[in-house]
């Protein structure tokens, strides 16, 4: 029996990692395939010859470098601001009853019930009132709008899931309620913070339109608006727009290992302990 | 960050009346609340009030001398258009069938991702993956991966005799959404993974170690333990998600277009086309708000339910 279960936690595991896996390595072949030989007859499982050409091209020829940079200065200033309001907003639902809460939270939900495409000419006026339109500041501001409601929300749930005797310990001992929030209830949701900065910094990451339609000027365009520069109407640039896409994937696998850390290993229950 | 230790520290100060240090108790939380209000309010909320306002309205791109407001005749349209209930259906379909399988193999996921095995950490890296790649290109993977003449899919599943001739499921009105629908799963797994995951992590570990001596077996402490710690984050993952899912456009739209001959339009993907294609913007905000409004019926159920059934 014991056996049995083990066998088939391998293969779960193995089943999860394949379907994950070979949609991407699916981009990775043809990012590593020649463009002559892309469309050969035959489905082809790996390339007959390898080729860097268009990694090379992507590296040397285009603007990527830039738009990578922008994707992460945008990504990584999304995922701070987001995280810190959400965890303001998540703490105040977790600790405080008020009267106006079950408005707040109808109005976080609501925010996100209607589609995006009919709010960018309304927004569009008001990011020229503000002067935030082809600026990073007004993509950080409008992803940390949108990815804020979720992540207050589960902050909400990690601050519940911290027993309040703990800061209450800490104000008797002369914390203000702020201090025992920094000092006590923060360290204990770590985890649930890195998850919340992972969750908003991928959500960022990914985005296409207000990008697309927000930012004009090439050295501040993101990576996705780049990927678009491979599409024209009648013709697709595969190879180079897949080695563009799997190089925009480094990053995110290099944020995933750095969060990983605290995601996963027994950080609460080591601190609930006590 | 500032104002707020302000407030907190002026409550321990002595003096002032009752009535002042109570209306201070009372605004406390809205000091927290704040830098969230003013900036969903502002960049948010007042596009979305502009967008049911435009609802009203007769507002077509290349007739902009009749723009004016129509009272309800967009409903009135919205209503005789079997479109738009088609595409209704469709979007029940695609949001529901995404869900179950992104919530319940996300769910697989976290569990078997709880305990350690070697490797686990670059095991883990790699399954999230998806989640991080731009829809678009996603769709456009996807739309190969299912093509019946490059595409592995069909070659793979002829290479084991269970077909006799190439299969495109995108390309059959009978099966297109559900080809987007398996795309979207693909998208959607590490989601619910890495947040069922961060709630895992904060069950204290002592709860199983009790539960073991009490004899529980491991059935018995994932219904009586695990469970209980994972709904609300359930809740509140499944409702936004849900939100999300049916909000969620590019994936349809790169991969059938909501082709063939409308089977996999979704909502969305028709209000996008009503705006940017027939450049209609009132009936876009038409069909925008019905959404709105059917997405908020949903919450009130899903948190009226929640609220009378406290797990």
């Amino acid at each position: 029996m014991k056996t049995l279960l083990r066998l088939g936690r391998i293969v779960a595991l193995a089943l999860y990692a394949l379907f994950a896996i070979f949609p991407l390595y699916w981009v990775l072949k043809i990012a590593f395939t020649p463009d002559r030989e892309l469309f050969s007859h035959a489905v082809r499982y790996w390339p007959e010859n390898l080729t860097l050409a268009n990694f090379a091209f992507v590296l040397h020829n285009t603007n990527f470098p830039a738009y990578f940079r922008a994707s992460l200065v945008v990504s990584l200033s999304t995922a701070l601001i987001a995280t810190l309001l959400a965890t303001a907003t998540g703490y105040a639902f977790s600790r405080f009853n008020f009267r106006g809460k079950p408005g707040v939270m109808l109005l976080l939900l609501t925010t996100q019930m209607f589609p995006l495409v009919l709010l960018i000419a309304p927004l569009y006026r008001i990011f020229a009132e503000l002067h935030l339109l082809n600026t990073w500041l007004g993509l950080i501001l409008i992803y940390t709008a949108f990815n804020v409601p979720f992540a207050a929300f589960l902050m909400q749930n990690f601050f519940d899931g911290i027993p309040q005797e703990l800061e209450e310990a800490a104000r008797i001992d002369g914390c203000t309620r702020f201090q025992a929030l920094l000092r006590v209830v923060l360290p204990l949701t770590l985890p649930g913070l890195v998850a919340t900065i992972g969750f908003v910094f991928v959500g960022a990451w990914a985005e296409l339109l207000f990008a697309l339609m927000f930012i004009n000027s090439d050295n501040l365009k993101t990576f996705p608006v780049g990927l678009l520069f491979f599409i024209s109407k009648f013709n697709v640039d595969w190879g180079n727009m897949t080695a563009a896409a799997a190089l925009g994937l480094i990053p995110v696998l290099v944020f995933f290992a750095l969060i990983q850390r605290y995601l996963i290993g027994g950080l609460t229950t080591g601190a609930t302990k006590g | 960050m500032e104002g707020k230790q302000q407030v907190t520290s002026k409550r321990q100060t002595p003096g002032g009346s009752l009535v002042s240090a109570n209306l201070r108790a009372n605004l406390e939380p809205y000091w927290y609340l704040l830098p969230t209000l003013l900036v969903l309010g502002g960049l948010l909320l007042v596009p979305l009030i502009y967008g049911v306002a435009s609802s009203f309205q007769r507002w077509i791109i290349y007739d902009p001398l009749n723009r004016g407001w129509v009272g309800l005749s967009n409903y009135a349209e919205l209503l005789r258009d079997p479109l738009f209930w088609q595409a209704l259906k469709n979007t029940l379909v695609w949001t529901l069938g995404s869900l179950v399988f992104q919530f319940s193999l996300g769910l697989g996921l976290a569990l078997l991702l709880v305990k350690p095995f070697p490797l686990r950490t670059l095991y883990q890296a790699v399954v999230f993956l998806p989640w991080a790649v731009p829809p678009f290109l996603g769709g456009m993977t996807w739309k190969w991966l299912f093509n019946s003449n490059i595409g592995p899919i069909s070659d793979l599943l002829m290479r084991l005799h269970l077909r006799s001739d190439p299969l495109n499921m995108l390309s059959d009105p009978q099966t297109a959404l559900w080809g987007a629908v398996i795309a979207n799963v693909w998208f959607g797994i590490p989601f619910f993974a890495i947040t069922f995951l961060a709630a895992l992590q904060s069950i204290p570990n002592e709860l199983y170690e009790a539960a073991a001596i009490d004899g529980a077996g491991s059935w018995r402490s994932f219904t009586h333990i695990t469970l209980p710690f994972l709904v609300p984050t359930m809740v509140i993952t499944v409702l936004l998600r849900s939100i999300w899912i049916a909000n969620f456009t590019d994936l349809i739209w790169v991969m059938t277009g909501g082709g063939p001959a409308n089977s996999s339009q979704i909502l969305t993907t028709y209000i996008f086309s009503t705006a940017y294609t027939k450049l209609d913007f009132g009936y876009a905000a038409t069909l925008s708000t019905a959404l709105l409004v059917l997405l908020g019926a949903y919450a009130l159920v899903v948190t009226q339910v929640r609220r009378m059934v406290r797990v």
